[in-house]
């Protein structure tokens, strides 16, 4: 297995009495989706904050890219190539679709303070905005206002900034949140292009997309891992099925 | 173009055609006023860049306008008395040159808003407003309380300041200056506004944390812009003081600070041309209110709180309707 891009080490976090994440080690290797599943409350958004850096751990280690980066902010982060999505869009919702993606070109261009010539008539953050937009299929709502689309295409346009910073992983919480069955199959698609040019970790609750897309699944239950393995593996799993998937044998 | 853009000329046209207009008439103090309103809007204009862009509400640009006021009292005063400022370690004179005072009023609003922000842009919300205003207060009470520039008296520079090749006593032709100037400032606002750092900062308003994820610090934006939005308010402030030949600590007091906010809110928050609108809107009330009441501002006051229930857009967004999307 090649050397994995993203490694989360003995992490753990609490929230007062609150465990929300009790020794959690997972990894990301390249080329694959390696999906987080676990019912609500279990910890999911609290590790996904840690991975992003928007929280820092109480103990343990997070690497990326081969580098220690617990004690790294949400920028640092960035522009070593985290491309994360978020659970409720977090977008400027005044702004154009179109300069949302410019947005995300300019810090993948890594140089944001430039004060004179129009954002929308650089060339290269055109491009490269535009080519994310395209690519998820929001060419036409480029110049649509950002709170005029509908909730699907918000979380497409999520997936596009994402895409304008070229990531070296994605980290992808709940991209499916809310989208119909057609919405959910289109994006499940481009997820599974996506993952040949950076791994994935996706949280989702939608099953069908994490059977569909997943190589490998890591199930978290009140703050601890309690599988990690295949598709077949995880469905198989007496203990996933008893805590998760609610089967009663 | 498009209506916004149509309200802007027409308001840089009136802001033009209204002096020359009493220039003809030979109403004088007509000019003044609307110097006033050039100088005021320029201020307007600095806040509106942190405040408007940034969604940074600063009650402290006082601070910025009254270090651009005392810039140009504490360089002419000098040079009226022919005392230098510094004997040692070299001797520095004052002057009487406009272009250098604006020069050295940018300079120190520029360093006073670098310190001020980046202690305060650590908070956020009603706390930033709370340390703004606070640090503004600070320099209000040092002035009172610094004899060698006229304490709370304040200084009188009899001469205006000179401008090479106009008669700046003149008032149209200092108004001009201030005119100009205010077309250059809203230029490269608007410049700014467009550029890729406006749109981040624009961005860093709406959802912070998006920018962070894209791998931009919104605290250096803000940074920035409110180093920026002080040095044009400072610009305004040396403006000011020459335009009464008087400076006072009550540049830099608090209401100083309210005022600016006051007219950037009523012409249009983040609208290009809102503090022309606002602060010529400011100026005709005070002059034909203030004629009749001294209590004026309790109108204004109504205003105000007009503007702020029904028309949030301001005088411009109210006539203009909703931002054009490729702004």
């Amino acid at each position: 297995m090649a050397e994995p891009v993203l490694q989360v080490q003995g992490v753990s976090k609490s929230f007062g009495a609150l465990a929300a994440s009790q020794d959690v080690s997972l990894d990301l290797v390249p080329g694959e989706i390696h999906a987080l599943i676990g019912p609500n409350g279990a910890g999911k958004s609290t590790l996904i904050q840690q991975i992003a850096g928007a929280l820092r751990p109480d103990a343990g280690r997070i690497r990326f890219m081969g580098r220690d980066v617990t004690q790294l902010g949400i920028v640092q982060r960035a522009r070593l190539g985290l491309g994360r999505t978020f659970q409720i869009s977090a977008l400027a919702m005044e702004h154009t679709v179109l300069q949302n993606a410019l947005l995300g070109a300019l810090g993948a261009s890594g140089r944001p303070y430039r004060f004179l010539r129009p954002a929308l008539r650089d060339p290269d953050l055109r491009r490269r905005a535009e080519a994310a937009l395209e690519r998820v299929g929001l060419s036409e709502q480029m110049w649509m206002r950002t709170s005029d689309l509908s909730h699907g295409q918000r979380r497409t346009l999520e997936v596009a900034v994402a895409l304008t910073l070229a990531p070296r992983a994605f980290v992808m919480d709940e991209p499916m949140a809310g989208l119909g069955t057609s919405g959910s199959k289109r994006l499940t698609g481009l997820l599974d292009e996506l993952r040949h040019e950076a791994p994935i970790l996706l949280v989702e609750h939608d099953m069908d997309a994490v059977f569909a897309l997943a190589d490998r699944i890591s199930v978290l239950v009140y703050g601890r891992i309690i599988a990690t393995g295949t598709v077949e593996e995880i469905r198989a799993d007496p203990e996933v099925r008893r805590a998760y998937l609610g089967e009663e044998d | 173009m498009s209506r916004e853009g149509l309200i802007n000329l027409a308001l840089g046209l009136g802001l033009l055609a209204f002096p020359l207009w009493a220039e003809w008439a030979e109403e004088p103090f007509m000019i003044t006023l609307s110097t006033r309103v050039a100088i005021l809007a320029l201020a307007g204009v600095g806040l509106n860049l942190s405040l408007g862009l940034g969604g940074l509400v600063s009650l402290g640009h006082a601070a910025f306008f009254g270090i651009g006021g005392y810039a140009m009292g504490i360089l002419a005063s000098h040079a009226q008395s022919y005392t230098p400022i510094f004997e040692w370690p070299l001797v520095i004179e004052g002057t009487k040159a406009m272009p250098v005072i604006w020069l050295v009023a940018i300079a120190a609003a520029g360093l006073l808003a670098l310190a001020i922000g980046a202690l305060s842009l650590r908070t956020s919300g009603v706390y930033f407003i709370m340390i703004t205003l606070a640090f503004g207060q600070m320099l209000f009470y040092f002035a009172v309380s610094w004899p060698a520039y006229g304490g709370e008296d304040g200084l009188s520079i009899y001469v205006r300041n000179a401008f090479p090749g106009l008669n700046t006593l003149v008032p149209l032709q200092f108004f001009l200056i201030a005119y100009a100037l205010l077309m250059a400032v809203l230029g490269l606002a608007a410049l700014i506004t467009r550029s890729p750092f406006g749109l981040a900062l624009d961005a860093a308003r709406q959802v912070p944390v998006r920018v962070e994820t894209v791998g931009i610090a919104p605290y250096r934006l803000r940074l920035i812009a409110f180093v920026i939005s002080g040095m044009i308010t400072g610009l305004a402030g040396a403006l000011y003081a020459d335009l009464n030949r008087f400076v006072s600590p009550a540049m830099f007091n608090w209401q100083t600070s309210g005022e600016i906010v006051i007219l950037v809110i009523l012409g249009g928050t983040a609208r290009l041309f809102g503090p022309v609108a606002g602060a010529a809107f400011f100026v005709a009330l005070e002059h034909l209110l203030g004629g009749v009441s001294d209590y004026w501002r309790i109108y204004l006051g109504l205003v105000l709180l007009a503007v702020v229930l029904f028309a949030r857009g301001g005088i411009v967004g109210t006539l203009a309707g909703r931002e054009a999307a490729d702004g």
